[in-house]
Order: C-alpha cells, then structure tokens, then sequence
C-alpha cells in the first residue's frame, strides 16, 4: 500500500457568519488510495461538499473561510503551500466536477475554448496542438463527432453533454485525484448510468483515483469500493462497500438504508422513518451529534459525544452502542417474528 | 386495492398539448412542439396513479393541463363523467376545490409575504368554507394533522425547512378536503429521511381523506412505492401503464425495462443486467418519426421508424404502445 | 427562530411573534444611519411646512419697502428679500408648495402607476397598447413636458401637480410591470391559480403587495424629483405664480439680486438640496429594509 495518495487528518472548516462563527466540517479524517473510488454520503449540510472544497481550498480564506488540520496530498500539506502553489494543484493533480455543469461552463465561449484554455493554463502546447488533445478528450468521454461538437456553445449540449464536457476538462492535465460533487444528481437516471460507467471506465484506464461525493446511497453501492457516511460535519461511519451495506452499525447508516423506497423485492406498506431534522450548525447537541434524532439514544449519548472507533478491518463507526445494537438485531433476526 | 369494484373518477382521454414555435430560426417556424401527445389514463377512486419519465417527457404538463393551468390543446378530462375542460371558467374555478395540486417547490409555492396560515387558509375563503372563525379552526386543525404546530400558523415561509415547507404544501392542498391530489415532484427536492417522513405522512393522509392521487415523479422506487397504478412517459407519449408490481416484475416496453435497469440499487454484488440506452433524448422540436422511442430503443426494427405503435392491452390492467408485442 | 413557547396559545403566540416582528423592524431601522438621517430631514421638513406658518411672526406677502434685502440677523433670521419680505417665511411657506407637490405627484403617480402596470402585466393583450402610451410619454423630457403641459392649463399649483403625475406616472408603470412580470410566473401564482382564486384576488392579493417595494422606492424617488422639477418650473416662470412663494420661484427673484443679496440664492437652494437629500436616503434605506427574506435576521 504505502503512502496513501491522499490523507485528511482531523480536517476542520469554519465559516464567520454574521452569527458567528460556525464549523461546517468538524474533524474529519480519511484518506484515498491510489486508484480508488471513495464515496462520501450524507444528507444536505452534513458538509460532505464542504470537505470536497476544502481540499482545493476553494473558499475565500481572506474573509470567509478558515482550515485546521492537515490535507496531506502525496504527502505534502495542502493547507501549508501558497496561494501560487495550490493553483498548481488545482486542475493539475486534483480536479473536480460539479453538480451543475452549466453553471460551471461559460455560456459565452464555446467548448472548445474553455477547453484549449485549461489545457494551455497548465501545459506548454500550441493553440492547435491543444486543439488536437481537446477532441482527443471529448472523444474519450464519450462525445460523439467530437470534431463538431468542439465548437459548440454550452447551452447547445443537452445535460449530460455538458457533464462529460466538465469531465473531459477535468481529465485535461490527467490528474491523480477527481472530486466529483453530485455529478449526476442533476442528471435523469438513463443519462446518469451512463455518466456512471464513464467515471468506472476512467477510474480503469488512467488508474486515476476519485472522491465521489452523492446523497444516493444507490449510485455509492454502484461504483465505490470505500465510503465515508457523514452527519453534521462529521464521519459517522467508514467502511469497505460491502461491509457497509451488508453491515452497517451506525444507526444513522442503518437509518437511511431502511428509509429508501425499494425498487425491487417486496413493497412494504410503510417506509422506516428517521425522526427530526438535522440540527443547524448553530445549534450543534453537546453530546453525540446525532443524539437527538437515534432512537437508541440514552443519557450517555447526550452527554459525551463517542469517537471514531475500529470494529474489525477497515471499518469504523461512531456510536456507543453499536455493538449492543448489534447484538439485539442478531438476536431479533434468530427468533423469526411470524 | 380492491380493484374489483374499481370505480373511475378521473379519466382523461387523449390529452394533446402542443406549443407552437415562435422562434427567429426558420427552420423550426410553424413547428410545433408536443409537450404532451395523445395521453389517455384513468384514475380510479381511492387509487395512487404514478406518473413516471425522464425530464421532458411531459408528466408535469400533464398534471398541469388537467387543472387548465396549461390550457390543453386537445382532449377530454372526465371528472365523475363530466368534461371539465369544457366548463366555462366561472364554473370550473368551482370544481377546482376537489382538486387540489401540490408543487414540487414548497418554498417558491408560497407566497413569501403573506403568513403561512392565511395562505393555507386561501382556499377556504376562495369557495367561501366556513365563517372566519371556523376557517381558522379548520386551519389549526389540518396544521396538526400534517404534523405541525398551531402557532406555525403565524410564521412566513421562510422560516420553516423543507420538510416543513412540504407539510404546508400538503396542508393547503387538503384544507378545503378535495377528492384528488395531483402531486408534481413532491419529494424530490428532500434530503431521503425527510424524504420517508412525508412519504409516509402522504400515505396517512390518503387513507383519512380517501384522497385519489395522481403521483408525478421522476424517481422510479419512489412511485413503486407510493403507487398503485403506474405510466411511464416519454416524450409526451404514455408508453406503458400497468399495476405497480405486474409493471416493475414484468416490464415489457423496452424504455421501462431500461429505465428500471438504470436505477442504482442501494445493495452491493447484485450486478444487474444493465441495459444502457445510446444516446440522449432527441428533442422535442424534432421528435422522431414512428415510434418516438425508435432512435434509443435496442430492438428497434424497420416498422419502428415509420408506423407510430397503437396502444395495445396484452394482458388486463397492463398496456403497452410498443411493435415488438403486436 | 423567535424564542416564542412551544405550545402556547397561539393567539398569545399571534400578539407576540407581531410585536417581536415590530421590534425588528424598528432595530433593523435604526442600525441603518442614513436612513434615520433622510426620515429626520424630511419630518422637520414636513414639521415645518405644516406647523411653519403659525410660528413666524411674519406676512409671506406683506411688502416693506424699507426692509428690503437686509442680511440675516437676529430680527429676519435668514434675511428679507427684494421686496423686504422675511425670507424665513417665505422659504416655510414655500416648503408647503414644494412638499405638497413633491407628495401629491409621488402618491397619484403611484396609484396611475400602480394600476396601469398591474392591468399591462396580467391582461397581456393591453399589455401592448399601455406600454407604448407610456414609451411615448417617457420620450418626452419630463421638464419640456410640464412646461407644454403648463401653457396649456395655465400656471397654478395644482396644474404642477397634474403635469408631474403625467410625467412620472409610466415610470412609475414601467417598474411595476416589470417586477408584476417576474411576480405572476412564481409558483405561489400558479398555485393560488390552482386553487380557483379569481383574477381580482390573485392581482390584488398576490401580484400587488409583492411590487410595493420597487415601488415605495420609486415613490420616494419621484417625490424627490417632483421638488426638483417644479422649482425648476417654478424658476422658469412656469410654475407656481408669484406673488406666492415657492422654493423655485424665490431662486428665480433672488438670481437678479445675487450680488447684493446671496441668501436669497444660498437658503432656498439649501432647502432644495436637503429636502432631495433626505428624500434619497429614504428610498435607499427602504430598498434594503424591505425585503422578506432578511427579517428572521
């Protein structure tokens, strides 16, 4: 194994709002290895997006944002390099895909530009030579005549055109790491199988590793091999896909599997519920976070808030109880309830 | 469901709407666009009829024309065996009381300068329901029911959370205790724990107002589940309707078979099948000749790109608009 | 959230939440410096326009030969003109006109305004025919416009008015029409039109409190260009008549006197300048305190 290719170590991010300052990702640590995809799961303001921007330090640090911790790229400290340094990272060794592709694409110059650009910002080619790699990558993406798509206009291409356009940029300088933020959310699920399979079929070729980041727990048992479940801007649970989803010992992972409607198998009558909303950031319990909303919460939950600890391998969880938790469901599974 | 003594109370029969193309190209001049083409279903009493397709594919339009919030080009909605798209608009506003419409964006269907509760309480003073302390009441009533609290009655949409903001959405659409509910999206803009929680709120509240709903949705296990009838559209076309579980067992329109391939499944070494469709959805300005699905469709053959496929029924309850089973 | 108790009473829950709502609005009020500067302009200014005529000791008409165009001092505080009337006076008497105008045009212009974008912007066939009323009304100059406009109906106050409010009306219109635009394709539109509510209701009860704020800002606006134009009209000759004293037409005598006697220039255009002053800052500061999404804050 080695180095990993990257390590977050107890990452912390904070935001000054005019109610103060508030930390949207609160100690988080995980690392990628070299050609994997990990998936990072939660539901909105879990700061799975945060986390995502904090490793291209992406926020206005003069005012609004500040880091704590270590993002440690190849072993060299992201939060410690210069301003001029971290440009080089960005889109060179780490690139990433957004949600909304055509927020991200300037409606004024055509593919072809933005892409020539990208390529020219990081390495020395001629306009034609760029021009050249530029159909080279949109042919990989899957694009097809790319020779005449290349001079079309963003708002020409249908959605998931434009999501393998922002791909096809992203994969520009070949870079080692690929953030992919809810890249297929806002896609319909044929277009978003086949944005899936391209990233499968990149991760292969080019060995290049990626962090996806999704609320769809489907789409996480599709392409990962690791993930990372996270709650009010911490890691809950972390584990090898398989044994996520045919283990998960977090009641909050537990939770949210139970909660999805099932496409196949038998239709249940009515679907688990996980009660409450997601506190605001403001308002964080002082014990484990996600106290308020478990049911096997007790006293100790709401007091003292559980580490991230290992249960066996590469899995870990936060909760105090999962072990009990554990062993009550196996004992429920024995005796049949019929 | 019983569906022996299914009984119809909405039946819409071969609802067009057509958009003509005002455009600077001309190309496309005097073009139309067929947002919605010839769809036909019925809704039964008591019953949740799913509406499914891609984006485009004109379920929305659909829900949207049934109210005449789109005046529909063409076709017949039959509510209990009157066509209300011939009523004129005096009287129609009245009908409109039974049905009620619920948005896939709770915060921008509020008015955001006016307090939740007057705003739920609109349509109570819309078809004159009750005096105004009977209103109010009425109002506090079904705020309770949808899970919230009276004194949410006097706070602005803005300061509720999504959840909440569909809670109301619900409120306001049932207040007036209307006999159908057209839901448009009304879940998919939620995280998937609130997501559950007003699935199953839905459900409570269908069975206390013996609601008959129609489901449009985009997101295939959530309509399995809340559905008891299901159609899946594409390109304003309906292409298969059946019972929920017959069509998600056995589909047989290659576009549903495709589309239920496509859904990730959130469970590890079950490798599906996939069945990836080429290509993207053709517009709609240009919508193929034939059968609309032929440019994406794998088994399409010669006869596909010609004749348009007449809707069959292959089986009871369970029909199809496809060649392959002609 | 307010800290209002869980479960109360809500008719309790109704009396408080108002009055937590009233005391943002008031703090959001006075954390804004310019906006409490421009309202305390124009409520002296209104004071004085209203309670003025009973403090001064002098006749605004009333011409001492002998007195004429005496500097300030303790006796005429701002001095008398060339006339020999009391200069104070005759500014008080004249920020009467001038705020009567400057309100009268800003509250008719909005109501025509009001009305005619409401009507362009939801019956969409009008919507045509009024707009190109209003381009062609826009074409004119609003100052060329008055004075044509005041050699037809003669010169008086009430004509001044007259001429502002055609003037300012279809600007008023357009900004009305345009956010009524916006308005009528919010969902809350459609779903209140979902419900079976009538044109009337969703204009008058949806569309028009959601265009108040462009429009009260405009409004505060117009007031502040109707002072302006009808000094300017005023000091053409072509507005208020003299021998009745209006901010404009005291400039106008005072130009022919400027060397002998500057306050006759320096006080009413003071007035002038404070009055537009305070006015702006009343408009900005309302743009930014009403807006509905800020007040949880």
């Amino acid at each position: 194994m080695g180095q990993p290719l990257l390590e977050i170590n107890n990452l912390q991010t904070h935001f000054n709002t005019e109610r103060g300052r508030v930390t949207a990702v609160d100690g988080i640590s995980f690392s990628v290895e070299k050609g994997e995809i990990l998936g990072v799961v939660g539901e909105s303001g879990c700061g799975k997006s945060v986390t995502a921007q904090s490793i291209l330090r992406l926020f206005d640090e003069k005012y609004t944002a500040s880091y704590d911790g270590e993002i440690k790229l190849q072993g060299e400290d992201l939060l410690k390099l210069s301003k001029a340094n971290m440009e080089k990272i960005r889109g060179n060794e780490v690139s990433m895909i957004f949600q909304d592709p055509l927020s991200s694409l300037n409606p004024v110059f055509t593919i072809g530009f933005q892409l020539t650009e990208t390529i020219r910002i990081h390495q020395k080619h001629t306009k034609q030579e760029a021009y050249q790699m530029a159909i080279e990558l949109l042919r990989m993406t899957g694009i097809p005549s790319p020779e005449k798509r290349i001079d079309e206009y963003p708002h020409q291409l249908s959605g998931g055109m434009r999501q393998r356009v922002m791909i096809a940029m992203a994969l520009a300088c070949k870079p080692k790491l690929l953030i992919a933020d809810e890249p297929t959310t806002a896609l319909d699920v044929t277009i978003q199988a086949q944005i899936l399979d391209l990233i499968l079929e990149l991760n292969e070729e080019l060995g290049m590793a990626v962090v996806f980041i999704t609320h769809d727990l489907g789409v996480v048992a599709e392409i990962c091999t690791r993930v990372v479940v996270m709650y009010l801007g911490q890691v809950v649970e972390e584990a090898n896909v398989e044994d996520l989803f045919t283990n998960p010992l977090h009641p909050y992972t537990k939770g949210l599997m139970k909660s999805i409607p099932q496409i196949e198998g038998n239709r249940s009558e009515k679907l688990n519920v996980i009660g409450g909303t997601v506190p605001a950031l403001t308002d964080i319990p002082k014990g484990c976070r996600f106290a308020t909303r478990c049911e096997y919460a007790n006293d100790l939950c709401k007091e003292k808030a559980p580490d991230l600890q290992l249960h066996e391998g590469h899995h870990k969880v936060r909760c105090w109880h999962y072990a009990d938790i554990a062993r009550k469901e196996a004992v429920e599974h024995a005796i049949p309830t019929s | 469901m019983p569906y022996q003594q299914a009984e119809p109370i909405l039946e819409v029969q071969g609802l067009k709407k057509y958009y003509s193309v005002k455009g600077m190209r001309r190309e496309f001049k005097n073009q139309q666009v067929k947002a919605v083409d010839d769809v036909s279903f019925t809704l039964n009493k008591g019953e949740t009829l799913g509406l499914v397709g891609e984006s485009g594919c004109g379920k929305s339009t659909t829900g949207r024309a049934i109210l005449r919030l789109i005046e529909p080009s063409a076709g017949k909605v039959l509510y209990n065996h009157e066509d209300i798209l011939k009523k004129p608009a005096r009287e129609f506003r009245k009908i409109q009381k039974d049905m009620q419409m619920v948005f896939q964006d709770p915060f921008s269907s509020l008015n955001p300068r006016i307090r939740i509760g007057e705003s739920i309480k609109e349509s109570l003073t819309i078809h004159s329901i009750g005096n105004r302390n009977e209103r109010e009441e009425m109002v506090m009533d079904i705020l309770g029911k949808v899970g919230l609290r009276p004194d949410h009655y006097f706070r602005f949409p803005h300061e509720f959370s999504g959840g909440q903001r569909q809670r109301i959405g619900l409120a306001r659409a049932l207040v007036a205790n209307p006999s159908i509910l057209i839901l448009d999206e009304p879940v998919s803009g939620l995280d998937v724990s609130i997501q559950s929680q007003i699935l199953n709120l839905l459900q409570d509240l269908q069975d206390e107002f013996k609601l008959s709903s129609l489901f449009i949705s985009h997101d295939m296990s959530v309509v399995r589940h809340i559905s008891d009838r299901v159609g899946v559209m594409y390109l304003g076309k309906l292409m298969e309707e059946a019972d929920t579980d017959t069509l998600f067992s056995n589909p047989v329109h290659p576009y549903t078979k495709s589309l239920l391939s496509a859904v990730p499944i959130a469970k590890v070494g079950r490798k599906r099948e996939r069945i990836v469709l080429k290509g993207e959805i053709p517009s709609p300005l240009n919508p193929p000749s034939g059968c609309i699905f032929h440019t994406r469709c794998p088994y399409a053959m010669d006869v596909c790109k010609q004749v348009v496929p007449e809707k069959i029924q292959i089986q009871d309850r369970h029909t199809v608009a496809c060649h392959l089973y002609n | 959230m307010n800290a209002v108790e869980v479960n109360a009473n809500p008719k309790r829950v109704k009396h408080d939440l108002k009055r937590q709502e009233r005391a943002l609005w008031l703090r959001r009020f006075f954390s804004n410096k310019w906006m409490v500067t421009g309202s305390i302009i124009i409520v002296l200014l209104l004071l004085l326009a209203i309670l003025g005529p009973k403090l001064t000791p002098y006749d605004p008409y009333k011409m001492v030969v002998k007195e004429r165009l005496e500097a300030p001092s303790a006796h005429h505080l701002l001095g008398t003109d060339n006339f020999g009337r009391d200069l104070l006076t005759r500014i008080i008497y004249g920020a009467k006109v001038s705020m009567w105008v400057g309100f009268a045009s800003a509250l008719l212009s909005s109501i025509i305004g009001l009305a005619i974008g409401l009507t362009a912007s939801y019956f969409r066939y009008l919507d045509n025919i009024l707009m190109r009323i209003c381009d062609g009304l826009l074409a004119f100059p609003a100052i060329l416009f008055a004075i044509a406009l005041m050699a037809v109906l003669g010169a008086k106050t009430e004509n001044v008015i007259i001429a502002l409010t055609i003037v300012f009306s279809p600007e008023v219109a357009r900004i009305v029409r345009s956010r009524a635009l916006v308005v009528r394709e919010e969902t809350y539109i459609e779903a209140i039109r979902s419900q079976g509510a009538s044109a009337a209701r969703i204009i008058w009860k949806h569309i028009a409190p959601n265009t108040i704020s462009p429009l009260l800002v405009k409004a505060t606006f117009v007031f502040s260009e109707a002072v302006i134009v009808e000094a300017t009209l005023s000091f053409l000759g072509a507005g208020v008549p003299a021998p009745d004293p209006s901010w404009g037409n005291i400039l106008s005598d005072g130009k022919d006197v400027i060397y002998t006697g500057w306050w006759m220039t320096v006080f009413p255009a003071a007035f002038i300048i404070l009055s537009v002053l305070g006015l702006n800052l009343l408009g900005d500061g309302l743009r930014d305190l009403i807006d509905p999404q800020s007040t949880s804050k």
